[in-house]
Order: structure tokens, then C-alpha cells, then sequence
């Protein structure tokens, strides 16, 4: 294609035979165990005819199992590519930014969870429109919420594909002329992967979890020590990341990244990493893998032993200078250079074939476990409250794990035709602005689980406010290199130079909005939702008798009496 | 069996949810203070501090959670017991 004087520049590169042999069998091993899946843990008398077993893996998994579940779940084969490769190409505020992400994520959910847990197992919720549905009465700040998270985890789909794409093309799979020849194997593997979640429903995820969180732990364990080893230490790759960042960028003339923030980006990087530990357990996939906990505490025990994923992560980030160093150059198939093909190609040249093919297969099957999760999420949100609520009210439990599944295959296959049919860019710009969305649904949700001061449309302003302004204001920014619109998730806060990450302001637009308007809908006397929920419902643990069981006891039990 | 409006759990004792919500604080405020770590000297094996230092609160953020589990976990079966007074957890099952 273009004439660049390097090895790599061939649109077709080599298969590499000996990586790809050991793709495919840990792929076919995976898709074994997902079918597998479906017989695991089964409850004998439904078996999977009902969003608890389907949707929820039968509301049981133990400590060990969520902590593999959520952290398949949450540390996604896209952050594994995407995260290096920030750090390959413009450094620290982009990139490293993950790790104080991932710090302070589990203090949030240790504080939040638990709540959201008790109140959903009480009143059998499935997803969190659920709980809002329940909480303020109000059907509108119910669709606004599922609408919100079905469409912040479409895009976080398509990008699980990218994360498998880079995989594939690093490989060797495709050529810049045949097109649909590139993508099979990516159709391929996704539609043995709707194939298995249709079947096993949660479950899949939940094993094949285990196995790609090993992989992924030996890939990066071994990288670590041995790529520091073989280049002399960790002096010479951070001095040649310091040099490469540092350096004046041509096309804008100004540094090519940032090796260690300096006091104007201070804003930038505090914010990215709270705005995005905030959002992150808003994700309906994120909520699924709290709901499907067989307790109370567990996802509490799991906020004190799931960082060791962040330190993965931190030292997996770090791999990106080591590519700086080592000079790894992601070439695309098109010829152009693509960083997020970078770590995929760092394991490729500096191991043998056999390891790189372990490494390159954990991140594709880190890619599938997400993907599953997150369409049977967004599959929930669309059965429980836009089906049931708007059309089917009087739908069985049965009825609704049918229609779960088949939302779930149409779920992944709009995520494929994202992929294939339009820009990889396209994707990226969704996930960011479904980083900025999603957070608006945080004054709902997380003041639902504390206070009914808020009044429903309040919040429904609040979220419409938000979603306004961090939309506007993520167009607003501009690539400086390539001017297109969407080029990245920071902004000025309105009328001052600060830089924040522009999902927090519309946060903080969203709080003030919502909090303004329950004053003066209060001061109008404007009618609230009926709450089904009671103060008891936020404390409630697995042995508490659950709500349809009182009131099959206590025929005239009365619900919703004794909140304030 | 319980009525549908008895809690779940008695009476809070203030000390517990006092001293977990401070260890949370500071796992949550401490990595977010850039201004102090945002400095390359004193490198660890090659590691500027910058990046040894965040990755160091990683294991801390850890700890300073799993206390906060252990307190709050005493202090929730306390809670419940007091609620069940004689009744085993097996029998309300």
C-alpha cells in the first residue's frame, strides 16, 4: 500500500502457524466449556427458563467466582489493547490514568454495592432500571435509564471485537484486498460465542472466566519479568518513553505525549480516574456481575481482593513503554500505524511463537467474556423494562428468558455490524460518549439507595441535563491532527481553562439540575412515584425472606408503608 | 416468621461505619492528590515515582478495603443477631 520503508509495511503479512495452532485451541477448549456451562450449578426444577438462572447464573456465585466473573468482566480485552496503546502513543494522562482508576473503583463499590444488592435480591431486580422502576414509581426515569445503559454497552461490545480484531491481524489473519475474508474468523467466533450464551446464559462467562484470567495473569506475569530482564531494566524503557513523549509532535507542535503530568493536566488526570471509577459500576454488565452474588458481602469481600486485576493492569500498561524501547511498530493492514496493535505485536516479536500464541489467545478470550456479559445485560435491561413494562406486563419468568436470548443474539450482532460495516473509530467515539451517558445515571440510582429526596422528574431533568452538555461538549473537541470532531474526553470546564474529563462536568450539572428542581417540585406539591421499596429492603441478606415470599405469607402485608 | 415490616437488622452503633468511612476516604482521596506524586525522583528500579507510587496504592487501597470488610462485617452480624434475638440462622431459613 504505502511505500514505508519498514519489514512490516506488506498489507499481507505472514500467518504466524505455530501462535494461530495455539489460538484455535484454547478458543475451541473455551467454547467447549461454555457449552459446558449450561449444566453447571443448574437448578433442577426450571433449569435455565428464567432471568434468575439465565440472566443471573441462578443468583449463587461465591467469592472465588465473582471475583473471576467481575474481573473477566470489568478488565476487558479492550482495556488490555487500548490501555498499552495509550501509553505507546501520547503516555501517562491517557493512559496510566487506569491504574488510580482502578484504586479508587473499589472504595465506591465497597460503599454502594451491598446496598444495591440487598434491595435487588429483597424484590428479585434484575437490572438497575429495575430498582428505579421500583424506587421512585416512574416509568420515563425508567427508560431513561435502560435506554442509557443499552446504548452505553453497544459500543463497549463493538470494542471487545476490536480487542480480537488486533489479535487476528497481528496473527496475520486477513488482507487489506479481501475484506470479508478479514472478518470471517472475527463472524466466526462470534457467532460460536452467541451460540454459548444463548445456551448457558451467564454461566459461559462465569467458567470461561477462569480460564482467561489465568492466561492472562501467566501472559503478563512472564512479560513483565522477563521483557525488564532482556532490555537491561526498567532505566533504559521509561528514559526512551521519556524521550519519545517528550519530543515536539510535527503536526501540532507541541510534546507528542506526557511522561509525567505536569500541574495543568493535574485536573485532567484526577478527574479521568473518577469520573471512570464512578461510571464504571453503572455499566449494566458491571451491575449483572453484583446481582448474580449469592450475598450480601460478597461483592464486599471481592472490593478487597479484586485489585489485584488493577496491578495486572498497571504493570500490562507499562508494557506500552516497553514497546517504546524494544521499537515494536503496529502496522496495520492498510499499512498505516496502529497503536493498538501494539502489545499484541510486542508479545508476537519478543517471545516464541508458543507464548505468544498463550498471550495472544487470553486477550481474545478476554474479548468473549465481557462481550457475553454485557449482551446478556443489555439483553435483561430490554426485556425487563421495555418489553415486560411497555408491552408485556403480564409475560412468565419463561416468556422472559425467551425473550432475553433473542435480544441478546440481535445485541450481538448489531455489535458486529458496528465493527464491520463502519470506521473502528466509529465505535471508539460511541464508547466514549457511553462513558459520558452512563454516569448520568448515577444521581438516580446511587441517591436511590440512601434517599427519596430527590423527586423523579428532578432526576429525570437532571440526566436529560447532563447527557445534553456532555454531548455537545464531546463533539466540540477536535482532533488537532486529523480535525475531526469527538478527539477526546477532556474539556474546559464552561467559563474556565480548567480541564477536566468532561463526563464529570455533566455529572456535576446533572447533581445541581436535579437537586434545584426537587426544591421546586417539592415547593409545588408536584406528586412523587409510589415507593415499593422499605428502609429494611437496604439491609436485607440472603437468609431475609424476599418480598414475594412476605407477601405470599402476609396476604395483607403492606408494602411500601414505612419509608421516608 | 418475620412480618412484612420488621428490619433486617437492629440499631447501628456508630463507631464501625465512622471508622470504615475515613480508611475509604483516604483510599479514595490519597491516589486522586496528583500534585503529590507527579515528580520523577526518587526512581525505584528504574521506575520513576510517579509510577511506583500509584502502583504501590494498589496493595494499601487493598488493605485499608479489606479492614473495612472486617469491621463492618462484625458489626452487620451483631446488627442481625440483635434483630433474631433467640432464633438460630438455620431456623430462619
Amino acid at each position: 500500500m504505502s511505500g514505508m520503508a519498514l519489514p512490516l509495511a506488506a498489507p499481507d503479512r505472514p500467518v504466524n502457524v505455530v501462535a494461530l495452532t495455539i489460538v484455535i485451541i484454547l478458543f475451541v477448549l473455551v467454547a467447549v466449556l461454555g457449552f459446558v456451562a449450561a449444566r453447571w450449578r443448574r437448578g433442577e426444577e426450571t433449569g435455565l427458563h428464567s432471568l434468575d438462572e439465565w440472566g443471573l447464573g441462578g443468583r449463587g456465585f461465591g467469592t472465588w467466582v465473582t471475583w473471576f466473573l467481575l474481573g473477566g468482566d470489568l478488565y476487558t480485552a479492550y482495556t488490555f489493547v487500548a490501555v498499552p496503546a495509550a501509553m505507546w502513543a501520547t503516555g501517562a494522562v491517557t493512559g496510566f490514568f487506569a491504574v488510580p482508576y482502578t484504586i479508587v473503583l473499589y472504595p465506591i463499590v465497597f460503599l454502594l454495592m451491598s446496598r444495591l444488592w440487598s434491595v435487588s435480591h429483597r424484590h428479585g431486580f434484575v437490572t438497575p432500571a429495575d430498582f428505579i422502576g421500583g424506587r421512585y414509581g416512574s416509568r420515563s426515569l425508567t427508560i431513561a435509564v435502560a435506554i442509557t445503559g443499552i446504548v452505553a454497552t453497544m459500543p463497549y461490545i463493538a470494542l471487545q471485537l476490536v480487542g480480537i480484531k488486533a489479535v487476528l491481524t497481528v496473527l496475520g489473519l486477513g488482507s487489506s484486498e479481501n475484506v470479508l475474508l478479514t472478518d470471517l474468523p472475527l463472524i466466526i467466533a462470534f457467532v460460536v460465542l452467541a451460540a454459548y450464551t444463548y445456551t448457558s446464559g451467564l454461566r459461559a462467562p462465569a467458567l470461561i472466566a477462569v480460564v482467561k484470567d489465568l492466561l492472562i495473569y501467566l501472559a503478563v506475569i512472564v512479560a513483565v519479568i522477563y521483557l525488564p530482564i532482556k532490555f537491561g531494566g526498567w532505566d533504559p524503557i521509561f528514559n526512551s518513553a521519556e524521550a519519545k513523549l517528550g519530543a515536539t509532535n510535527p503536526a501540532t507542535g507541541k510534546p507528542t505525549g506526557v511522561f509525567i503530568p505536569g500541574a495543568a493536566s493535574y485536573s485532567a488526570y484526577w478527574t479521568l480516574a473518577l469520573g471512570s471509577a464512578l461510571a464504571l459500576f453503572m455499566y449494566p454488565h458491571s451491575i449483572t456481575g453484583v446481582l448474580a452474588t449469592k450475598s450480601r458481602n460478597t461483592i464486599r469481600k471481592n472490593a478487597a481482593v479484586l485489585p489485584l486485576y488493577s496491578l495486572m493492569l498497571g504493570l500490562l500498561a507499562l508494557l506500552g513503554y516497553a514497546a517504546i524501547f524494544a521499537g515494536t511498530v503496529p502496522v496495520d493492514l492498510n499499512g498505516a500505524i496502529n497503536p493498538q496493535l501494539v502489545v499484541p505485536q510486542l508479545f508476537l516479536d519478543q517471545f516464541p511463537a508458543w507464548f505468544a500464541g498463550i498471550a495472544l489467545a487470553a486477550i481474545a478470550i478476554g474479548a468473549l467474556v465481557p462481550a457475553a456479559i454485557m449482551s446478556i445485560a443489555a439483553a435483561n435491561l430490554f426485556t425487563r423494562n421495555i418489553y415486560v413494562d411497555l408491552i408485556r406486563p403480564d409475560a412468565t419468568p419463561r416468556q422472559e428468558a425467551h425473550v432475553s436470548k433473542i435480544a441478546s443474539l440481535v445485541v450481538k450482532f448489531g455489535a458486529l455490524v458496528f465493527v464491520i460495516a463502519m470506521d473502528q473509530s466509529a465505535a471508539i467515539n460511541m464508547q466514549l460518549l457511553g462513558g459520558i451517558w452512563i454516569l448520568q445515571t448515577f444521581p438516580a440510582i446511587v441517591a436511590g439507595l440512601y434517599t427519596r429526596w430527590f423527586h423523579r422528574w428532578a432526576l429525570f431533568g437532571g440526566w436529560a441535563a447532563g447527557i445534553t452538555y456532555g454531548t455537545i461538549a464531546a463533539y466540540n473537541v477536535v482532533n488537532p491532527v486529523t480535525k475531526a470532531h469527538f478527539g477526546g474526553s477532556i474539556a474546559a470546564i464552561p467559563g474556565t481553562d480548567t480541564q477536566v474529563y468532561i463526563a464529570v462536568t455533566a455529572f456535576a450539572i446533572n447533581l445541581i439540575v436535579a437537586a434545584g428542581l426537587s426544591l421546586l417540585f417539592h415547593a409545588m406539591k408536584l406528586p412523587d412515584g409510589k415507593d415499593i421499596t422499605r428502609n429494611s429492603d437496604y439491609g436485607a441478606d440472603e437468609n431475609d425472606p424476599k418480598v414475594a415470599q412476605i407477601e405470599r405469607e402476609h396476604p395483607l402485608g403492606e408494602s411500601g408503608a414505612s419509608t421516608f | 416468621m418475620s412480618s412484612p415490616d420488621v428490619p433486617t437488622r437492629g440499631p447501628a452503633r456508630s463507631g464501625p461505619y465512622v471508622i470504615t468511612g475515613i480508611l475509604l476516604t483516604i483510599a479514595i482521596v490519597v491516589p486522586l492528590f496528583v500534585p503529590a506524586y507527579s515528580v520523577d525522583e526518587p526512581r525505584w528500579v528504574g521506575m520513576p515515582f510517579f509510577y511506583w507510587y500509584q502502583m504501590m496504592w494498589i496493595p494499601i487501597t487493598s488493605a485499608l478495603v479489606g479492614v473495612s470488610y472486617w469491621l463492618v462485617i462484625k458489626e452487620d452480624r451483631r446488627r442481625r443477631e440483635s434483630v433474631r434475638g433467640l432464633t438460630s440462622p438455620g431456623e430462619e431459613r
